[in-house]
């Protein structure tokens, strides 16, 4: 590479002069890293010592810079230089900060301020400026499907940013169950009465924007494209179908009530008067309309009792049912036996529930049903039976430990649950669809080769990043908001479709620009391959989490820039190594791996190389710093992109090279993954797992590779696991592979 | 006072929450009991009562009109407040309690012989004749209650209190025989009698002369 010219600046300021030598680390970096210019300064990271390096770049022509200073989670605003390939090398948290300040320590201290240094001079002259992706999409159009609360609420939010949308509803008309809905439970201040839906404003205002196209009975009959550039068929039930091409989607597709004919026991399906809680909204709604009380369904004779079953199909042990509670029932039932009581303090109302659960402000809405006169009974109801026009309703009383009856209710209401209106299940194989008997129907239709629509979690919710970024799914620049997502009330679906969009905006912009979505929004490399190497081994393809690479006709992998959120994944699951990034790839780590001078096995100084997730562990290895815990000096540690990223390959060179352990640090996987990548640190258990055939061929102790489920917040666990590998490293003694690279 | 009773059967039907909404001193807050069982927790008289606070507001609410008004439970009641402070819904448990009481006793539902129910009685009595409490006289009525032998062997067994407490001049014998008044005994009287008459308007009770003689 003829016009790369190279430059090391090391740092004195922070007390890094002070507790290592600074001259040695830039004869370190002129002989070993071979950099063309190497530069010590006191204070680099203030407006001279920025300065020192801008007119570097511009005079001198320097393409590569490794500095050597803080870590590269510190001072990224001064150290912002986007025009060259640029490699920190972290002597501050990542040596002086976590080394003992002794006599005795100075030693592996400047050891460790020298690897480090030569590791990022190895690194440099392995990257490249990543030059963005070529084919990008400049649409920023957004596709909301769903006309609900949710969609509806998406769709204005978008349109009030300034952004076109087009909205696509199912049904002939907008609004979804929040507008068949006579009130809704307070939202605000002081929460103690039912309040106007609003449903009728928000769907006039949709209707009326311009810059919301919606289209009625209509579905979507395939996805196809990327972020920025999704062309979308609509199919519109009379009528041709239309093709829009749109930036970003987003899902609100809701939920349908669980059926209450599953649940005779409670009378489901078994009388008129036996009703579930949507029922009672029409109910409500069509009685108001007419200026009327409501009326016993049966014979409309005249409600004097009611009784809301709580829980009704949900919260189920016996596998029957719904196993979940949907979190918003109980405070519909509390709103709706005030519809009762408002209009006639003699009803009697009487909620039977086991747990009331009343998130947010609820609470003081029960406290104002309590005032109302409404009876809440914690209670099990097992039996509602038709006896004429009323119902007898049979139920354990909890607290008095007694079987309890209500003779006469005209009204029993059911509290059943959201079921999430997702699409096809892509996880359920394709032999087992086959023998179904109602064959699912697919939403969004993506020709992507890891199916129809988004991945499902627990209990057929759609997609989300639960805990960390529950917008966030796994197909790019297509976000899941409302119920479809967990269940969920109308002031949380509001919310929920307002961040959605938002990050719905971002992809959309980001994908302009050619650059990566959260997590490493703005990141202007890409996965590139060498397809002349390629084996179609397929592995990229299954395992990246994004559903980012569709195969060609020769099954070779095609890589969809937009769609993918530049994990590595790809990278670390290749074994002929054929994909990498301009400025991350199996050789910008390889080289730091060889670049640690790795010292004999009779000097006592074992070498222990932590491959660290750069969205936790590596910060929580900082921060251990920061606070002065202190950890083993025979370290040397490698951010990382995700787990998921690491190549096998890594591990071979670090063992050959002479490291005597490895560890890796990654997120939490499982069902409460962290992962940021979800499936970064999964899929890296997994090869892991296969290591140790590997090490037992090199006659190696399995021990010398591990990994340990490491938080952003583990600043004091951090250490002591590092701390404790060292110490079993000093146990089962040196690497015996040491001097044969 | 049994008339009142059934007056008041009728009057509620089988609607004993509503009953003690509007018979009871603070029944109104009854509705608003969530059911978390602190108090029933935090009562030092937990263990030992047939029913706790907590039950006996879902009693309540479950139109358990006997067993609650029978019930020894809120006669146990020693006003610690403790579970009055702890109570997330703020009820005034303590006061309930009393009220409950005090409601029983007027339907003449309260169990017979309640100790609680009797000290209070002569309390009242005691103090209201002459406007103060007659301790002598009180300790003496409370003893014997329950009869004449169980008396003596009552007095016999705190014979050197009462000893010590003559010595100390703590107890005049000559109260025995007459007893020590406040300055306007007809105007409290007239203030008690009043105090009733408000009481009865706002609960709806025919006024009955309660004999402050
Ligand atoms: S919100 Fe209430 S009624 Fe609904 S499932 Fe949860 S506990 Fe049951
Ligand atoms: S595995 Fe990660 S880096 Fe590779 S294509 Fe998929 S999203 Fe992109
Ligand atoms: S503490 Fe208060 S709210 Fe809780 S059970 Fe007792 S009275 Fe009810
Ligand atoms: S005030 Fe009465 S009911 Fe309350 S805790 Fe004390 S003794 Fe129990």
């Amino acid at each position: 590479m003829a016009d790369m010219k190279t430059a090391a600046y090391i740092c004195k300021g922070c007390g890094i002069g002070e507790r290592v030598d600074t001259a040695q680390m830039a004869k370190v970096a002129t002989k070993e890293g071979k950099m063309h210019l190497v530069r010590e300064h006191d204070f680099l990271c203030s407006a001279a010592g920025v300065q020192t390096i801008s007119d570097d770049i511009e005079k001198e022509g320097v393409t590569h810079a490794v500095i050597a200073a803080c870590s590269r989670r510190a001072k990224t605003e001064a150290f912002n230089f986007t025009n060259i390939a640029l490699s920190r090398a972290n002597i501050r948290e990542g040596v002086i900060w976590a080394q003992p300040d002794t006599e005795e320590a100075r030693e592996t201290t400047q050891e460790m301020a020298d690897d480090y240094l030569r590791m990022g001079c190895g690194e440099l002259k392995k990257m490249k400026l990543p030059a963005g992706v070529a084919e990008t999409g400049h649409t920023k159009r957004l596709l909301v499907v769903g006309g609900g609360v949710s969609g509806l609420t998406a769709a204005l939010e978008a349109s009030r940013t300034g952004y076109q949308v087009v909205l696509v509803e199912k049904s002939a008309k907008l609004g979804g169950w929040s507008a068949e809905m006579y009130k809704r439970m307070p939202f605000r201040e002081p929460y103690a009465e039912p309040q106007d839906t609003g449903m009728a404003e928000l769907i006039k205002e949709v209707s009326d924007d311009p810059n919301i196209k919606v289209i009625t009975n209509a579905v979507i009959g395939r996805t196809d494209g990327a972020p920025g550039r999704f062309k979308v068929d609509i199919n519109v039930e009379s009528g041709p179908s239309v093709s829009e091409e749109v930036g970003a989607i987003i899902q609100a597709t809701g939920f349908t009530t669980y059926d209450i004919g599953k649940l005779p026991e409670l009378g489901g399906g078994k009388s008129p008067n036996v009703i579930d809680q949507a029922g009672l909204e029409r109910m409500a709604s069509e009685a108001a309309a007419k200026g009327l009380a409501m009326r016993r369904p049966s014979d409309g004779g005249e409600i004097k009792c009611v009784v809301f079953v709580q829980c009704a199909g949900q919260r189920d042990e016996t596998g029957k049912h719904l196993s979940y509670c949907s979190g918003f029932c109980c405070g519909a039932s509390i709103k709706q036996a005030m519809y009762f009581k408002d209009a006639n303090p003699g009803v009697d109302t009487a909620v039977i529930y086991d747990d009331l659960r009343v998130p947010g402000n609820g609470e003081d809405f029960y406290r104002s049903a309590q005032s109302k006169g409404v009876t809440f009974t914690k209670g099990k109801v097992t039996a509602v039976e038709a006896k004429g026009e009323v119902c007898e309703v049979k139920f354990r009383d909890l607290i008095l430990d007694e079987d309890a009856t209500i003779a006469a209710a005209d009204l029993v209401v059911l509290a059943t649950g959201q079921v999430p209106n997702s699409g096809v299940n892509i996880d359920i194989p394709a032999e087992e669809v086959e023998k179904m008997e109602v064959k699912p129907i697919s939403i969004l239709n993506l020709t992507y080769r890891q199916g129809k629509d988004m991945p499902q979690l627990a209990h057929g919710f759609t997609d989300s990043h639960f805990i960390c970024f529950p917008y966030e799914t796994r197909r790019t620049g297509i976000y899941s908001a409302g119920p479809v997502r967990r269940p969920m009330d109308m002031a949380q679906a509001t919310e929920d479709a307002t961040g959605a969009t938002l990050k719905a905006i971002q992809a959309m912009e980001n994908a302009a620009l050619g650059r990566a979505a959260h997590p490493r929004s703005g990141d202007l490399s890409y996965p590139i391959v060498q397809l002349d190497g390629c084996t179609q081994c397929k592995r990229c393809t299954v395992e990246c989490p994004f559903g980012a690479i569709d195969e060609d006709e020769k099954t070779y992998p095609v890589f969809n820039e937009s769609r993918c959120r530049r994990c590595g994944t790809c990278m670390g699951a290749c074994p002929v190594r054929v994909i990498s990034f301009e400025n991350y790839s199996c050789d910008t780590v390889g080289a730091q791996i060889k670049a640690v001078d790795v010292p004999d096995e009779f000097s006592e100084k074992p070498r222990i190389l932590v491959l660290a997730c750069e969205n936790d562990a590596y910060p929580a290895i900082d921060m251990a710093g920061m606070q002065k815990n202190c950890y083993s000096a025979f370290v040397r540690v490698i951010p990382v992109r995700c787990l998921g990223s690491v190549n096998a390959i890594w591990i071979t060179d670090a063992l050959s090279a002479g490291f005597d352990g490895i560890m890796m640090l990654g997120c939490k996987h499982g069902d409460d993954y962290q992962c940021h990548f979800v499936k970064g640190s999964e899929l890296a258990s997994v090869r892991m797992s296969k290591i140790d055939d590997t090490l037992k061929q090199l006659s190696l102790e399995t021990e010398r590779v591990i990994s340990h489920e490491v938080a952003i917040t583990d600043m004091g666990r951090v250490p002591q696991l590092i701390n404790d590998y060292a110490a079993k490293i000093n146990e089962i003694g040196m690497s015996p592979l040491k001097g044969f690279a | 006072m049994g008339d009142m009773n059934t007056q008041m059967l009728d009057k509620y039907r089988n609607n004993f929450l509503h009953e003690v909404e509007e018979k009871v001193d603070d029944g109104h807050w009854v509705k608003m009991c969530m059911q978390c069982g602190v108090c029933a927790g935090s009562c030092t008289f937990g263990p030992d009562w047939e029913h706790t606070p907590q039950k006996i507001f879902m009693m309540i609410r479950a139109g358990k009109r006997e067993e609650v008004l029978t019930s020894h439970s809120m006669w146990l009641c020693t006003s610690c407040y403790n579970c009055m402070v702890r109570c997330p819904r703020e009820l005034p448990i303590t006061h309930i309690m009393h009220g409950l009481a005090s409601y029983a006793h007027r339907l003449g539902l309260a169990p017979k012989n309640q100790p609680t129910r009797d000290f209070s009685l002569i309390f009242w009595d005691n103090c209201t004749k002459t406007g103060r409490v007659n301790e002598l006289r009180m300790t003496i009525s409370v003893y014997f209650r329950e009869g004449i032998l169980s008396g003596i062997k009552k007095m016999w067994t705190l014979r050197n209190i009462g000893r010590g407490l003559f010595f100390a001049k703590r107890l005049n014998p000559m109260e025995l025989f007459v007893s020590h008044g406040c300055k306007d005994k007809d105007g409290l009287r007239r203030a008690l009698k009043k105090a009733d008459e408000i009481e009865a308007r706002r609960r709806g009770y025919a006024v009955q002369p309660r004999g402050y003689s």
